[in-house]
């Protein structure tokens, strides 16, 4: 979204827009512990706005046309819909018992819910506000990631310890990939053709061919200094030409930088504390990080692979969204 | 009849989850949970009165765990339960073994584990100690067939010596109770301060003179006398009680004559569980765990539901029901597990002792996490809590 689609909004508020001609998005955290949502200006690295955003917010998407911003209120069990301009709550979305992590159908439709208290995955009509489909799976479903043609999902479950295939067309698991300790994150890359499954208490990174159903490499870490306890990969990113892999390292208080064709790690760098989830402008220049235990946002500069900025946000920063353009 | 119900209800998990293999093939993992039950006094509180399932609930919850996973690996798992008094112990143990139980967890006292452990020696049958902290078990009385899942005293009261170090509160006043328990624990306690750089300034016993736990308006005289019995102490930064018998402790915290925090049996805690632990995912698994039990979780629940875990674990990984194949997996180098305190757990070849965090906890919420940060090891953090392998007689691993 340009800056200046919502310039007349921040006037209202009496904010003036510092470079309305430039390209700058919109950047939504959810603050886990504030119940509420800090708006930062990816141009200026400016904290722009706060919203409040339901009991315990966490996973955080947003509508392909930039029209509808999904929010888990994991205690309130549903997802709250909010106008990305007005902040107003438009309508919830049923949500099955404490959701976490979501994910967006590629088409915009369904959207796919884990629900960490009941086992299943919930499939829900964005449209018709409904529920479509209950798929059971492992033990603590968490992390959720979608297949770029849309035909698969995968659920991670943290006390099975699985990545299950799950089809969007039948609801049937076709596939389930062990991997190591409470899996946390699924992430595709552009071409559908690996998908990165990080293991929390594992300290791995699997990367998985979906085609096969197998792992083909287990990325570890190691940071000098660092208890190996405490490297634990959460939030993962991929650039779209598949060449850079970000991985949040937790407690770790680091971003692993990993290259997308050696899996080699090739660089660490230093965030705020309790690195947990993160997300790319859609131009891929800046990546922003929720860092919980710092209450704060690092910003990513991915040429460079420096960290520029920390900005201070809401109470335990948990998830985070960037506005299409 | 009996083989109709079954194959259809497998029929039945059949149709609503893709499994990998028919389900006739389904590898059986049967697990027995044993509590040896004697008579112990009532708790100091009315809190603490323990329900009659305790323990067995988390082994319930596990097999649910357990069972949810097996149907993606076409493996079933089996619960047997069973309680029995000390001497009709070794008949209930034969007997779970006859229903197809051979990883079994105890609930049980060390000199009953001892027993039991005897018992099945040379037989094909792992046993998983949930309960007996003892440190003799870890050190000296090696049990080759038996898992450590309990902490041991010495692990609990290093984690409780870290933190009292973290905080420089450095000078102790102990106060332990006349029981044999309790002097184990305050020899624990010793061991852990002397380790951690603590100094106990004066040490005092409070003797148990028997008579009723519990009395109408007991607080009035209570009042009286812990003020009477804790006066004219050396200076001291912690009261650290060891009162495992539950006798007193529990009066200490706002009776002592010096304003001081109260640690160990009372007030600030080490111990494996605790109802009100929300990090780490560990909500997910206290909700689990209420709705199936109707209560608040205890760690001795939490340590069975811990070896019942373990066993899916290692049984997923290796493809077995097998107690050897399982112990080897476990002890081995790729075996871990998380358990909802932060970091993954894995256990101590040399003496089979699972190492683990320690939590720190008053009545109502958790104070602290040991290890503490700052206390290193070469090996693992978590070999900063308890015996470590120079100190102890066990060698399983060589």
């Amino acid at each position: 979204m340009r800056l200046s689609q919502v310039t007349p909004a921040l006037v209202a508020l009496g904010i003036m827009a510092t470079a309305p001609d430039a390209w700058a998005y919109k950047v939504y955290v959810t603050n886990e512990k504030g119940n509420d949502i800090t708006v930062i200006d990816s141009e200026t690295l400016e904290v722009i706005d706060t919203f409040k955003a339901g009991q315990r917010p966490r996973g955080i998407t947003i509508s392909k046309d930039g029209k509808e911003l999904y929010v888990c209120a994991s205690d309130d069990d549903i997802v709250n819909v909010f106008d990305p301009v007005t902040y107003k709550r438009l309508h919830t979305l049923p949500s099955g018992p404490d959701p976490e992590l979501f994910v967006l159908h590629p088409s915009g439709n369904p959207l796919y819910i884990a629900n960490e208290d009941d086992n299943i995955v919930t499939v829900v009509d964005v449209k018709k506000k409904s529920v479509l489909a209950e798929v059971p799976v492992g033990v603590e479903p968490e992390g959720m990631g979608v297949s770029p043609d849309g035909k698969i999902v995968v659920n991670t479950s943290e006390t099975t310890n699985m990545a299950h295939f799950i089809n969007t067309e039948t609801f049937e698991i076709d596939t389930n990939v062990l991997v190591d300790q409470r899996p946390r994150f699924a992430q595709f890359t552009a071409d559908g053709k690996l998908l990165y499954v990080s293991a929390e208490i594992g300290g791995t990174v699997a990367v998985i061919d979906p085609a096969a159903g197998e792992i083909i490499k287990k990325i570890e870490f190691a940071v000098r200094g660092i208890v190996p306890e405490a490297l634990q990969p959460v939030g993962v990113r991929v650039t779209k030409d598949g060449k850079k892999v970000f991985v949040a390292l937790g407690p770790a208080n680091r971003v692993a930088v990993i290259n997308g064709e050696t899996f080699e790690v090739e660089k660490y760098l230093l965030v705020g504390q309790r690195v947990w989830q993160m997300a790319f402008t859609p131009d891929e220049k800046l990546l922003f990080t929720t860092n919980g235990n710092s209450n704060d946002v690092s910003v990513i500069d991915v040429e460079t692979l420096k960290v520029i900025k920390s900005i201070p946000v809401g109470e335990q920063p948990w998830g985070v969204v960037v506005a299409p353009e | 009849m009996r083989i109709w119900v079954a194959r259809c209800l497998a029929a039945l998990a059949a149709l609503s989850v893709p499994v990998m293999s028919h389900a006739a093939d389904k590898q059986v993992i049967t697990v027995g949970v044993l509590k040896v039950e004697r008579e112990t006094p009532l708790p100091i509180s009315r809190l603490d009165l323990p329900p009659a399932d305790l323990g067995f609930q988390g082994a319930r919850l596990a097999t649910e765990e357990n069972l949810t996973t097996g149907r993606f690996t076409g493996q079933d798992y089996q619960l047997e339960e069973a309680t029995a008094p000390p001497d009709e112990s070794m008949a209930a143990l034969d007997a779970l073994i006859e229903n197809g139980a051979r990883l079994i967890v105890t609930l049980a006292q060390a000199e009953d584990l001892v027993a039991l452990s005897q018992h099945v020696a040379g037989r094909d049958v792992l046993l998983f100690n949930a309960q007996a902290e003892d440190d003799a078990l870890r050190t000296e009385t090696c049990l080759a067939n038996v898992l450590h899942i309990a902490p041991s005293r010495a692990q609990k009261a290093d984690g409780l010596a870290q933190f009292l170090a973290f905080k420089k509160w450095r000078e102790v006043f102990l106060i332990s109770g006349s029981h044999p328990q309790d002097e184990l624990w305050a020899e624990a306690l010793r061991r852990s301060s002397k380790k951690f750089g603590l100094k106990i300034v004066e040490e005092r016993v409070y003797e148990d003179t028997g008579g009723a736990r519990r009395s109408d308006t007991g607080h009035v005289q209570v009042q009286k006398q812990m003020p009477i019995f804790t006066q004219r102490a050396p200076d001291h930064d912690v009261l650290v009680a060891a009162d495992e018998a539950d006798v007193f402790a529990a009066y200490l915290p706002y009776h002592t004559t010096d304003p001081r925090p109260v640690a160990g049996s009372a007030g600030l805690r080490p111990i494996g569980w605790h109802p009100a632990n929300e990090a780490w995912g560990a909500t997910q698994f206290q909700r689990r765990f209420e709705k199936l039990a109707q209560r608040r979780v205890r760690s001795l629940d939490y340590q069975v539901w811990l070896a019942a875990r373990a066993v899916g674990e290692a049984a997923t990984r290796v493809k077995s029901s097998e107690p050897q194949a399982i112990k080897d997996y476990i002890l081995g180098p790729d075996f871990e597990l998380g358990v909802f305190k932060g970091t993954k757990v894995t256990f101590r070849p040399w003496n089979q002792q699972l190492r683990q965090p320690v939590l720190l906890a008053n009545d109502r919420m958790i104070v602290s996490v040991s290890p503490q940060t700052g206390f290193l090891h070469r090996v693992s953090l978590l070999d900063t809590l308890g015996f470590d392998e120079p100190e102890s007689t066990c060698a399983f691993h060589k």
